[in-house]
């Protein structure tokens, strides 16, 4: 909208308001504004970004290894445990598989079973 | 516009009927309900849940003496359908959470589901069990054999006795390790025995019959996984063609593809696409553009297609544009920052068709939902709340104020709550009754103002 020094203009032109508060953008690009004055400029070319940060969540959680995913679940599954009762059972004699390994105890049942009141 | 309170017009007018789940304000996540879907006559209704559990209610039987039928729902069978994996070539855990579920159409006295987590599908077989078997020589009443070769001083014909009913539930096939990326859809096709499994980047082709063995049939993959601009959001098989399906992406297109053409259905037949003013774009246009949820009318002369804050109804015969676009929540327009800093913006809402084709509806945040009525053009936004839990209390219509001013009975845009949100719900196929899941809790409302039920 810049108008050469030389020239005066003798007429508004009809279609640049001057005094109009109409925005000029869209209210996304204002909500886009106010991001990027938040985190700074995000857009990169070549394909999404955004898509691919999304694509490598979506992997679940991620664990170190199959110990460490096994070590989470058992903790949570320990909140619920009642105190511990010793076992006196024989360890090491022979290498455990993933399928023997105990299963965290969750509720086995769906609150939806459970008959309301209505 | 909304639509002012009670129109007359059945599909927008609901009542309470049930709620199922606990009232608790604490959510156990494994409660949280992941999906909804009638059978093909809805006497059934399935739900999937974060835990990989389901649960199936059925239809209470009409009434003998009246003749009339309620809307009421009971559990009938519920079983754990996926447990937690983990991956051991890539460290990750593989979530139980139940994707989607979808009913096989009925082919003898036992029902069929295919139920679904990120990587596995099950097929599921629910049968019931009315008789046992009693009179036996040889073994006890609990099957274990008479030992030492004692012989029976009589002999006895075995024979079937009635018994208390028992729903039994099995897996009957497991269709594991096709995708590498996660299942974000299921859906059987109209010849009932092939069905399509959708990830993000890929479609494949099985028959019911054979877990071993799947087809590729959509592949968009790119070469170079740095130039990866568009997924897949969701995939349905037309009702009617069993040749013809759909896939949504996250660009907000949609591509109709025919089998007969090719084995590889890169290529699309055609795609549904409303071209985007480019003036008025912004960083969150494709965000939001991105399509949640497809669905086939049931005639199969229209889908509709669910982006992040409206609802598109398209014909299958014109491309360019919708025949009818609804604003779901418009008055989310000016909170997109919030929206995404909060994750909220990738939420995948879900929408289905009425019985008949004539309405649409979809969920919201603070436990509202929009059922659009596609002949008047009227809607109506309605909650699913404990508030309005009494017995065959009728849902009042909601309405959501952005700016200053606010009216008495209207909600106020900031104090939505982004928590409570409805991504599910189910239509009856035939009579006017809807399934709402909000986080633990469905709700089911009927349109019928009929008579109290007995508890």
């Amino acid at each position: 909208m810049s108008v050469s020094p030389d020239v005066v203009p003798t007429m508004e032109p009809v279609n640049k308001p001057y005094t109009e508060t109409v925005p000029s953008i869209s209210v996304e690009q204002q909500q886009e504004q106010i991001l990027k004055a938040k985190y700074g400029n995000l857009a990169k070319k070549g394909g999404s970004s955004l898509l691919q940060k999304r694509l490598a969540q979506k992997g679940g959680n991620k664990y170190f290894d199959s110990g460490d995913y096994n070590m989470a679940r058992a903790k949570v599954g320990g909140k619920q445990k009642i105190p511990i009762e010793v076992k006196k059972e024989v360890t090491g004699d022979h290498m455990p598989t993933p399928d023997e390994l105990p299963r965290v105890r969750k509720a086995s049942q769906s609150s939806l079973v459970i008959p309301q009141l209505n | 516009m909304a639509g002012s309170g009670p129109s007359g017009n059945d599909d927008l007018l609901w009542y309470f009927s049930q709620v199922k789940g606990t009232m608790d304000d604490e959510v156990s996540e494994p409660d949280i309900i992941s999906t909804v879907e009638f059978n093909h006559d809805g006497e059934l209704l399935a739900t999937g849940d974060k835990g990989g559990r389901v649960v199936i209610f059925q239809r209470e039987p009409s009434n003998k003496a009246t003749g009339s039928r309620s809307s009421e729902y009971n559990v009938y069978s519920t079983f754990q359908s996926h447990e937690p994996e983990f991956d051991y070539l890539k460290s990750l855990e593989i979530e139980e959470k139940i994707n989607k579920i979808r009913w096989l159409s009925q082919r003898n006295q036992a029902h069929f589901l295919l139920s679904t987590n990120d990587k596995t599908v099950k097929l599921w077989k629910v049968s019931e069990r009315e008789k046992q078997a009693v009179g036996f020589n040889l073994r006890d009443e609990d099957g274990q054999l008479y030992m030492g070769g004692v012989r029976p001083r009589t002999l006895v014909v075995p024979h079937y006795e009635p018994m208390e009913l028992m729903i039994e539930a099995s897996p009957k096939k497991v269709f594991a390790n096709a995708h590498m990326y996660h299942i974000n859809s299921i859906s059987v096709n109209s010849d009932d025995e092939t069905y399509l499994s959708a990830d993000d980047l890929r479609i494949n082709l099985w028959n019911l019959e054979i877990t071993d063995r799947s087809f590729n049939i959509v592949d968009i993959k790119p070469e170079n996984m740095e130039n990866l601009t568009e997924v897949i959001t969701a995939a349905e098989y037309h009702p009617k063609e069993c040749h013809t399906f759909v896939y949504s992406s996250s660009k907000g297109t949609i591509r109709l593809c025919d089998m007969r053409e090719s084995a590889l259905c890169d290529q699309h037949a055609k795609i549904f696409e409303e071209p985007e003013d480019p003036a008025s774009r912004s960083f969150f246009s494709e965000i939001i553009s991105s399509i949640s949820d497809v669905k086939f009318s049931h005639s199969g002369r229209y889908m509709i297609t669910r982006d992040y804050l409206s609802i598109n109804v398209w014909d299958l015969n014109m491309e360019n544009k919708p025949v009818e676009s609804f604003q779901v929540h418009e008055y989310l327009r000016s909170k997109l920052c919030s929206l995404y800093e909060n994750d909220c913006i990738f939420d995948k809402f879900e929408c289905c068709w009425n019985g008949t084709d004539s309405a649409i509806m979809t969920g919201s945040y603070n436990n509202f939902f929009r059922v659009f009525d596609c002949n008047s053009k009227k809607d109506v936004t309605l909650e699913a709340s404990r508030e309005n839990s009494r017995q065959r209390a009728q849902l009042k219509s909601k309405k959501v104020s952005q700016g200053g001013k606010r009216k008495k009975d209207e909600v106020s845009v900031d104090s939505l709550d982004f928590n409570r949100k409805i991504l599910h719900t189910a239509w009856h196929p035939k009579d006017k009754i809807i399934a709402v899941a909000a986080t633990n809790n469905l709700y089911i409302f009927d349109s019928n103002n009929s008579a109290p039920h007995p508890r």
